[in-house]
């Protein structure tokens, strides 16, 4: 291969690292109206009486909007195909308002500070309800979050909307009862993740305008250019053949541009008034009113025989989906799939699951969906379980780890092609010095040093469902064309798909064009999440440039008058492929490219369509050495070791890149992040100043390898790597808290506090 | 009011509100490589330079800049892109969107620090936050690019 | 968004003073960070920058800080370094950033009262004067307790005497607010101790510190350590219950003073 699996630099790279104007608030004209939200204070009430009549008078003021003046069409803000899984619970603005930050009035104007003065002069009042906020005490809780009418599902998600439950399910195979009662160890406790905010350094905004054929122009920064299109047409009431979405940069979404945010505001707006509008979340409301990683109560029971060979694995996960229903169903599903079929061999396993509503924030996607949660709950059971086994942590995962060939009971029955788990387990226990620094060493009087181990997949793409189509063009100057409907966030996908297409068409990466996501002239694309741009639309990409390879073939088979089967093409030149110095049938790609323009020529270009049956999992083992101080608790990680499965990396730098940050989120989910409620539902972290991400000097090294395996069904080998990286830090460290004082820490963050307070409980 | 000072090499005279912004001001004049990231002072990515001190753009007021010098992104852009090429070379440019603020303060602890370890490094940026990377990439670009000042090594 | 009518550069400390006076809602502008965060509107806000009080001057006596020095200047200051040790360098050097630290400003540090204060921590353990434009010279003790009163902070003044110092600090993640802070200066035979981010403002653990010799072992440190949580008082916040600071106080007194002995 000559580009696929390279570190070639990002095509976007100078632009980013000059600070060029590619954002979608540096591309906004600058005579849009400026949109800004009233937001709800209360965390459950209903608006009896608004008065907006004075604000909607004030100077610069162009139009406010309230829930008598949106349509009624209930929708759900998830991105997904349709129809959605996620319950169609919302309307843009709501009589009744559940959670504090949901949005009251939309209001328009000049400029920023004549908005906020009008939105001064709005009074409201309310009807305030007892809101719903431990997650614990949602179901039949006397406070009914959703009770409207034309509350909605598409297909049966096992809700009982009225007793405050969102959705609900799971599945046995094998017989847990039996198992357990045959198995001589058993673990059972229950672990809490809770919600996390994405976080990503470029906040919620979007601009929307009329075009020339009064059509609406919504550019955004999102993950999801097609489903907001969707999204927006049933929201909003229009057709969605009124509807052009345009995806410009974006600086980063983890998930949460993988929910409609920020995008009908301005949209009424420009309907309403027929003007250009514009919103920019600040900080606090990208904290507030977006969506958070769903807080996760796991119980797991794991029971094994004396050898350590697992009997069964009974996984019950109660998922806090807030307010809002946003990707309820499908997010607690990969809390189970997404970590039960590591240990396939398992004679039995069950796995159960509530969502319920609460009077918090919506919930949504996260980077590791689901699993991130499960995979905690999952790892730390089994790391229990070494201990009560009295073996070693890794053994008991080699012990029972699923293989290549193995149909996997608990993921849909897919059989795994790919896997090179065990070599990264091997690999990481090396990197890490396992056998030297297992389980912890003391290093003085009041510090140690230990270390913990977890493993973790994730899929690539959602099977049957997710589809990527690009198209591929030959354009005068033998260069081409590649237009995509997956949205690059700053992953790279743009030149991860424009390496397959130059290594599939062989010819050198600049010879690429890769187009923005605008939903008039891509193709279309379900957008980038579940790990499926790599895999999914790399596939795309392939199947797209053979099959212009076999166009072009065949348009010089036309121009030389001879056979194209007797034809081949090596990116520069079509020839005979049966003698290579036959110069009558020879033609060079530009000559040939050059010629189809002119005249009777015909313009060459391919489109593909890919969607895959089957998701094939990446595998990731993670490895921390942490220092811990046993006066204070304080804990830093410093080395964390990762050795990922992603099948081919692409681009080997970009796979690093996506492992490292993920390992840092990881990493701060584990140790401090924590979004946090009041008493009365407002949320207390939702700065920066109170919500910490890690900064450079909360981390040791970091250090990633790669074992990979080849997956048949992805483009050159490749599988997914976006989200399995985040996973095993959380478990890993609280493994290696236990390692070095003997506490088990089941819920997070796992602050020093935590630490320290558990260690003298213990003493 | 009115306020005269210097951007990137050039005089600017204008009338503000006494409460405007800088990052704001230098936004609406055209500097849109500014990106704001949070309302708290946390994150750094509104870095300018103000006679070549690295500041928050975004705590500071348009006023306070009378005859002063400010540097953005687009008036180092050689240089900028000179430290960009080791940052795009490890794929640590990411979504790019601290990028602008993030490169401001390391061209500034290039000027301010001499060989300095990496835990001046990583001291010196520590109120530059980056979700994307996790800040390894960006180290090693670092490493690399004042190793290839001193004559020692390329961006490969 | 905070608002401001007005923005004016003081020429002289009398036209500041002049200024501050004429109208309620008239303000002085420190670094600005804490203000932009707010939304109060504001009528004038007065520059001192112009009035060269950006500056850490050494005289007799004394080291004297400007009410406009940065805090990245106590950061890098070899006279303080020399006179103090690290303690001051280290007290602000985990505060957010340098281009943060490149705006804050002592006299606003010391001004606001903050509690969760790292700087006025570290400026309790020396013997520290606020100089104050109409309120004249007081202990920097006295100030902390006095109510906010209208007024300019020109100055500070710091006693130079053979000052051991460290600073002791316990935070969530490196450039976060304190969880808890804590001083520890030793001159001649006298100990100070100070404590901040209890949550509540930094104040002197002064029995504490009587109980300590020039060379205590470790039974008077511990029963030091024991005496800071018995005479003062701790809560609880986002970052830590009152519980866990207590502990806390024990444990960074401790080290404190033995890094002090060492």
């Amino acid at each position: 291969m000559r580009i696929v699996n390279t570190a070639v630099p990002k095509v976007d790279a100078m632009a980013l690292v000059t600070g060029k104007p590619v954002y979608t608030d540096d591309l906004a004209p600058k005579n849009c109206l400026i949109v800004k939200l009233l937001r709800s204070p209360h965390a459950f009430a209903k608006i009896c009486d608004m008065d907006t009549a004075v604000a909607a008078q004030m100077p610069g003021i162009a139009c406010v909007i309230t829930h008598r003046d949106v349509p009624r069409h209930r929708f759900t803000m998830a991105g997904q195909s349709y129809p959605e899984p996620s319950p169609y619970d919302r309307l843009i603005l709501d009589q009744i308002v559940r959670y504090v930050g949901d949005p009251v009035a939309i209001v328009a104007g000049t400029t920023e500070k004549e908005v906020e003065k009008a939105m001064r002069e709005i009074t409201v009042s309310y009807e305030v309800f007892e809101p719903v906020l431990d997650p614990e005490k949602a179901l039949d809780h006397p406070s009914v979050i959703h009770p409207e009418k034309d509350w909605h599902v598409n297909f049966d998600i096992g809700s009982q909307v009225e007793r405050n439950l969102c959705c609900s399910g799971g599945f046995e195979s094998g017989d847990t009862g039996a198992e357990f009662s045959a198995s001589d160890v058993i673990v059972d406790e229950v672990y809490h993740v809770k919600a996390n905010s994405q976080a990503m350094m470029e906040t919620f905004r979007t601009y929307t305008y009329l075009d020339h054929n009064n059509r609406l122009t919504i550019v955004t920064s999102t993950q999801i250019p097609f489903h907001i299109r969707q999204i927006a047409a049933r929201a909003l009431g229009i057709p969605k053949q009124n509807i052009r979405v345009i995806k410009p940069r974006i600086g980063a979404g983890f998930g949460a541009k993988q929910t409609l945010i920020s995008e009908l505001f301005p949209a009424i707006v420009t309907l309403t008034t027929g003007k250009p509008a514009k919103i920019v979340f600040d900080r606090t409301e990208s904290f507030i009113g977006s969506t958070s990683r769903h807080e996760m109560i796991i119980r797991v029971k794991v029971g094994a025989d004396k050898e350590g060979k697992l009997l069964a694995i009974h996984l019950h996960t109660l998922s806090n989906t807030g307010a809002y229903g946003e990707h309820a169903p499908t997010t607690v599903g990969l809390s189970g799939h997404k970590t039960l079929p590591l240990y396939n061999k398992a004679k039995a396993c069950k796995f159960s699951y509530q969502v319920v509503y609460t009077n918090t924030m919506s919930a949504g996607a996260f980077r590791g969906y689901g699993a991130t949660q499960g995979t905690f709950a999952l790892e730390s059971a089994m790391n229990e379980l070494a201990a009560k086994l009295g073996m070693d942590p890794l053994t008991l995962r080699l012990k029972n780890l699923l293989e290549e060939g193995e149909i996997l009971t608990a993921y849909h029955g897919e059989k795994l092609n790919s896997c090179a788990l065990e070599a990264c387990i091997q690999k990481g226990r090396e990197m890490i010095g396992w056998e030297k620094k297992f389980p912890c060493v003391r290093i003085s009087d009041t510090k140690v040093r230990a270390v913990g181990a977890a493993i973790t997949m994730q899929g690539s793409s959602i099977p049957n469902i997710d589809m990527a189509a690009v198209e591929v063009r030959l354009q005068d100057d033998a260069y081409y064309t590649l237009m995509i409907g997956a949205t690059d966030m700053g992953t790279g996908c743009d030149t991860i798909l424009a390496q397959i297409a130059a290594e599939c068409l062989e010819c050198e990466l600049d010879k690429i064009i890769v187009s923005g996501v605008d939903t008039d002239h891509s193709p279309y694309d379900t957008g980038s999440y579940a790990s499926s741009t790599t895999f999914l639309t790399g596939m795309a990409v392939v199947k797209a440039c053979e099959r212009l390879k076999g166009k072009i073939i065949r348009a010089a088979g036309l121009r030389l008058k001879t056979d194209p089967a007797a034809l081949a093409f090596d990116g520069r030149a079509i020839f005979n492929d049966n003698e290579k110095d036959d110069e009558k049938n020879r033609i060079n790609l530009d000559d040939l490219a050059k010629s189809l323009v002119v005249g009777a020529g015909h313009c060459l270009s391919a489109t593909a369509s890919h969607s895959s049956p089957v998701s094939p999992p990446p595998f990731m083992a993670g490895f921390v050495e942490i220092e811990m101080d046993l006066e204070t608790g304080k804990t830093h990680v410093i080395d964390y070791v990762g050795v990922v499965d992603c099948g081919t990396p692409i681009n080997p730098n970009l796979a690093r890149l996506q492992t490292e940050g993920g390992i840092v989120q990881g990493i701060g989910m584990a140790l401090f992040e924590d979004i946090t409620y009041g008493k009365t539902g407002k949320m207390m972290n939702n700065s920066f100043m109170q919500y910490k991400i890690p900064s450079r000097l909360d981390l040791g090294e970091i250090r990633v390898a790669f074992q990979s395996s080849y997956e048949p069904a992805g483009p050159f080998g490749a599988k997914s790597i976006g989200e399995v990286v985040i996973n095993t830090p959380a478990p890993a460290i609280a493994h290696a808290i236990t390692n070095a004082c003997g506490i088990h820490l089941r819920t997070l963050p796992m602050t020093a506090e935590n630490i320290l307070m558990k260690i003298r409980e213990k003493q | 009011m009115q306020i005269s000072c210097d951007i990137n090499g050039k005089a600017y005279t204008r009338h503000i509100e006494p409460d405007l912004v800088l990052i704001d001001f230098l936004r609406d004049l055209g500097f849109l490589s500014l990106k704001q990231g949070c309302d708290t002072t946390n994150c750094g990515l509104c870095t300018v330079w103000v006679d070549g001190t690295p500041r928050l753009s975004c705590a500071m007021l348009a006023a306070g800049i009378q005859g002063r010098q400010i540097t953005t992104i687009e008036g180092v852009e050689k240089e900028a892109a000179a430290f960009g090429q080791f940052l795009a070379a490890q794929g640590a440019d990411q979504c790019g969107f601290c990028s602008p603020g993030f490169i401001m303060n390391v061209l500034a602890m290039e000027r301010e620090l001499t060989d300095p370890s990496d835990d001046q490094i990583k001291h010196y940026l520590a109120g530059n936050l980056c979700r994307c990377t996790g800040y390894a990439g960006q180290m090693r670009a670092i490493t690399l690019y004042l190793g290839a000042r001193k004559g020692e090594l390329s961006c490969e | 968004m905070f608002g401001l009518k007005e923005y004016r550069v003081a020429q002289s400390l009398d036209q500041a003073d002049q200024l501050l006076h004429e109208h309620k809602n008239n303000v002085i502008l420190g670094g600005l960070l804490w203000m932009r965060m707010g939304r109060k509107n504001y009528h004038t806000g007065i520059d001192l920058s112009q009035l060269g009080l950006d500056r850490i001057l050494e005289t007799e006596e004394a080291i004297e800080i400007g009410c406009m020095t940065r805090l990245r200047q106590i950061e890098t200051s070899g006279i303080l370094d020399a006179c103090f040790g690290r303690v001051l360098a280290d007290a602000v050097s985990h505060i957010v950033g340098v281009q943060f630290r490149n705006a804050a400003t002592m006299g606003g540090s010391v001004f606001s009262r903050f509690s969760f204060s790292d700087v006025v921590t570290a400026l309790l353990a020396l013997e520290t004067h606020v100089h104050l434009y109409r309120g004249g010279i007081l202990p920097l003790e006295t100030f902390l307790e006095s109510s906010p009163q209208r007024d300019i902070l020109v100055k500070l003044s710091l006693k130079k005497k053979a000052w051991k110092t460290s600073y002791q600090s316990h935070r969530m993640t490196a450039t976060d607010f304190p969880v808890l802070a804590a001083a520890i200066s030793c001159c001649e035979d006298r100990w100070r101790i100070s404590l901040g981010a209890r949550p509540s403002r930094a104040k002197l653990a002064t029995k504490a510190a009587a109980l300590l010799p020039k060379k205590p072992d470790a039974a008077q440190i511990a029963a030091a350590c024991d005496q800071v949580v018995e005479e003062m008082s701790f809560g609880g916040n986002q970052r830590g219950t009152r519980e866990y600071r207590e502990i806390l106080a024990k444990v960074l007194v401790k080290r404190g003073v033995e890094a002090v002995c060492r």
